[in-house]
């Protein structure tokens, strides 16, 4: 059966958080310190890439959250409003960075999933997928991370929050600012990837 | 009467499979993609290897906080708190 994977946001009592925030409840900020910053700091890293400067952007942005609440509109969930701060003071210092990578383009819908010499004319299997029996859980989210890591610059954003932070579909587009098709494009191209990796190693692990 | 559609090929099942998953194929390409699983090892291993490789991707997440990182958080908050006050 073919499972949408919908946001697991929880927003009841979403508004009593922020009235706690605008009150300067120590406590609730801390939780929700607690709750998103390590996601606030992966986030980051995708768009900056030095650990040091990530810390700083989470940090900017726990300041924007602050100085912002009394904006706050609740047009969003507080989730991903404050996860778009973290885009936008992450783009910022990316742009400023220059180590950091330029923002790539649309994927693009050619990209075979899977190299086109493994199949027939016909379109059928030539070479198929065997069974994976030999790669530890543990190799396999090694070379999971690996290869996440090498991915294009929002190929690596969409896997990582749809399927590492496990956010919906909805919730992401809305952070990174990009449409529902285009994100479906970067997932698929991907995990794709991400597949192709782990069997390339399955192949070679004795 | 409605037409039947044609079968979907191994190497066109590959490029569905997110659609397949995200559950935004239409009904009619859902079907047919559906009858070419049942009917297909390979792309039903293919399809397997996938949900694996996304499950053991949930699994790299760490959601450990540093104390360090936490207490310059709170001492941002502090100052906040004393400038709104």
């Amino acid at each position: 059966m073919a499972l949408a994977r919908t946001s697991g946001e929880d927003t009841t009592g979403e508004g009593a958080l922020v009235a706690a925030l605008r009150a300067a409840d120590e406590g609730v900020f801390r939780m929700l310190v607690e709750r998103h910053t390590p996601a606030m700091r992966r986030l980051a890293l995708t768009f900056v890439r030095s650990q040091a400067v990530a810390d700083e952007v989470v940090q900017e942005a726990w300041l924007g959250v602050l100085r912002g609440i009394d904006r706050f509109e609740e047009r969003s969930s507080l989730k991903t409003w404050i996860f778009r701060i973290v885009a936008n003071v992450a783009r910022t210092r990316g742009v400023r960075e220059s180590r950091s990578a330029p923002f790539s383009s649309f994927a693009s819908a050619d990209e075979p999933s899977v190299d086109p010499d493994r199949f027939q004319r016909d379109g059928a299997w030539a070479s198929p997928p065997e069974p994976w029996e030999r790669l530890e859980a543990a190799e396999m989210r090694r070379v999971i991370d690996a290869t996440i890591e090498a991915l294009p610059l929002q190929q690596r954003q969409v896997i990582s929050l749809r399927d590492l932070e496990g956010w919906g579909a909805d919730e992401v587009c809305a952070v990174l600012e990009i449409s529902e098709g285009n994100e479906r494009v970067l997932l698929h191209r991907a995990r794709s990837k991400v597949r192709a990796a782990v069997e390339e190693h399955e192949r070679g692990a004795t | 009467m409605m037409l039947r559609a044609p079968k979907l090929k191994c190497q066109e099942v590959v490029e569905l499979v997110t659609d397949y998953l995200e559950g935004s194929l239409s009904r009619r390409d859902r079907r047919r993609f559906e009858a070419h699983i049942a009917g297909c090892p390979h792309c039903s291993e293919y399809l397997a290897q996938l949900r694996e490789t996304i499950e053991q991707t949930g699994r790299l997440r760490e959601d450990d906080l540093e104390p360090a990182v936490l207490d310059e958080l709170l001492d941002v908050f502090a100052e906040w708190r004393r400038d709104r006050l």
